[in-house]
């Protein structure tokens, strides 16, 4: 039941991510944007999903036919397994049994989430190189040469976070993350203790999912498209839906290890005085988590979008730079720091 | 849902499997949905208009294969990192050692962290980092900016 929920929530929000997509780079450019398939344009992204299906598709006579489709469905099932761990919201009591909103909960969470979206890179590699095209052979290359290079100040960013927490599970993360800060209930946040990881993990999240400014894989002035250049209806909407799905994912993600998840503030307080029956006063919590939750992966969806269309394109070899010798020495300095001050927080307690 | 008898890793099967059978219906149902006239022209590889040299399986520049080996250097040494940062502060090691647990771990750590900054500075310093820059040719042009001002741009953004 909650699979098949989870499935068909991410499928939706990804569907939807094409509209808003849209509709915000229209907003940015001072256009209308979509607007004539239902109101407000609300039916575009199903006109696009008929046209996908619709519409002519070949696959070339030099590419490799196999691989040629192994691609778009790899990116699409790793990105489809991910969202697998991520809790959505706290525990709903249902006569008298305690249900978790969450696909799965095990204790290698976060490892899994990052081995599956790790894998997302052989989906872009095999279509780029099955095409036969040199144009996909390097956007394939380049998709593979970057994320490896953002993957390892992904790993270090995360590494700092884990110290603190002392879990790989999401779920125990996002609960450590309920306590008070500043007297507020569901404030205490790991954005507060690692601001120099989330920026670290931030951009790294725009290059594992190939956005700008780092979509050199699919850049169009020098690849036509990149490593989808070959591919068009399904196959093509396969690599697009997952670029969206992994997008929602990647911004869980961020949501539950520095934005505290279901968590929201004053939380206690709601609890406390929503209703009497003490079953009752959890479950609207949790339904108040669960719609808090999604605002907070709505606000990174928009975040991404946002960016999109202010900041230009890196070079590659800035791109390189900026990975190797910037954010790895960087995360590094701040796994250091953490360690340090976890030691010495009992002493800096004490001069307070 | 403490009564089902599905492992961890079963609901994660069903995820692939739920994956999967999506994938299929959507490439089945566009296949069967889809008119197919193919010919020669459009099975053609693109490259913008010209008709296709040869293949595109050749070799391609080493840099990307030099970068893939210091990444699975690197990634292995940060597979270590991932059990030690979850005991590193937990309290009850801390506790029952008197705090050196904290101290040990973290001199530990120090050790292996610096033979991996080790192996960054050595490619950094033989130049493994860097990619090959882009020389912009610049054109003669009768423009009335001054060329020194072109000159101060692109040397602040080099």
């Amino acid at each position: 039941m909650i699979i098949l929920g989870i499935f068909g929530i991410t499928l939706l929000i990804a569907t939807y991510c094409t509209y808003a997509e849209r509709k915000i780079a229209a907003f940015i450019q001072d256009r209308i944007g979509p607007n004539r398939a239902g109101p407000f344009g609300l039916a575009q992204p199903l006109a696009d999903a008929v046209k996908m299906f619709f519409k002519e598709e070949f696959i070339p006579a030099n590419a490799h036919k196999f691989l040629f489709v192994a691609g778009p469905s790899l990116a699409m099932l790793t990105a489809c397994m991910s969202s697998a761990v991520i809790p959505f919201g706290n525990t709903l009591i249902i006569n008298g049994n305690h249900i978790r909103v969450q696909g799965i909960e095990t204790n290698i969470g976060l490892l899994y989430i990052f081995g599956v979206v790790a894998l997302g890179v052989y989906g872009i590699m095999i279509g780029g190189w099955a095409s036969n095209n040199k144009f996909s052979l390097l956007g394939a290359i380049r998709a593979a040469s970057q994320n490896i290079s953002y993957e390892l100040a992904m790993g270090l960013s995360i590494i700092a976070l884990l110290m603190m927490s002392g879990s790989l599970s999401l779920r125990q993360i996002t609960l450590q993350q309920g306590g008070e800060f500043l007297g507020l209930s569901g404030l205490d946040w790991n954005i507060f203790y690692q601001p120099l990881g989330f920026i670290i993990f931030l951009t790294c999240a725009f290059a594992e999912t190939n956005r700008t400014p780092f979509d050199l894989p699919e850049c169009e002035t020098e690849l036509i498209g990149g490593y989808h250049t070959e591919y068009s209806a399904m196959k093509l909407g396969l690599y697009l839906f997952a670029e969206y799905v992994n997008i929602i994912v990647v911004s869980a993600v961020m949501s539950v290890l520095y934005f505290g998840g279901f968590n929201f503030p004053g939380q206690d307080w709601v609890r406390a005085n929503i209703a009497s029956d003490p079953t009752l006063a959890h479950n609207l919590v949790t339904i108040l988590g669960i719609v808090v939750f999604f605002g907070k992966i709505f606000a990174f969806i928009f975040f991404f979008m946002w960016v999109r269309w202010t900041l230009p394109r890196f070079r590659y070899d800035q791109l390189m730079r900026l990975g190797w010798k910037i954010l790895i020495p960087l995360a590094i300095m701040n796994v250091v720091l953490t360690g340090a001050a976890i030691l010495f927080w009992p002493q800096l307690k004490a001069m307070f | 849902m403490e009564e089902t008898y599905l492992s961890d890793f079963g609901t994660i099967l069903l995820f692939l499997i739920g994956g999967a059978v999506f994938i299929l219906i959507g490439l089945g149902a566009s296949k069967m949905l889809r008119p197919s006239n193919p010919n020669p022209e459009k099975l053609s590889s693109y490259e913008c208009g010209e008709e296709a040299m040869g293949s595109s399986w050749v070799s391609f520049n080493p840099r990307f294969y030099v970068i893939a080996l210091i990444f699975i250097i690197f990634d292995v040494e940060l597979v270590f990192f991932f059990p030690w940062a979850v005991v590193f502060g937990q309290e009850e090691l801390i506790r029952a050692t008197n705090g050196t647990w904290g101290w040990f771990s973290l001199i530990e750590m120090g050790i292996f962290l610096g033979i991996l900054l080790l192996g960054l500075a050595y490619v950094w310093v033989n130049g493994h980092l860097d990619w090959i820059k882009p020389k912009p040719v610049i054109p003669q042009s009768r423009s009335k900016i001054p060329a020194e001002m072109y000159a101060a741009v692109n040397k602040k953004y080099s």
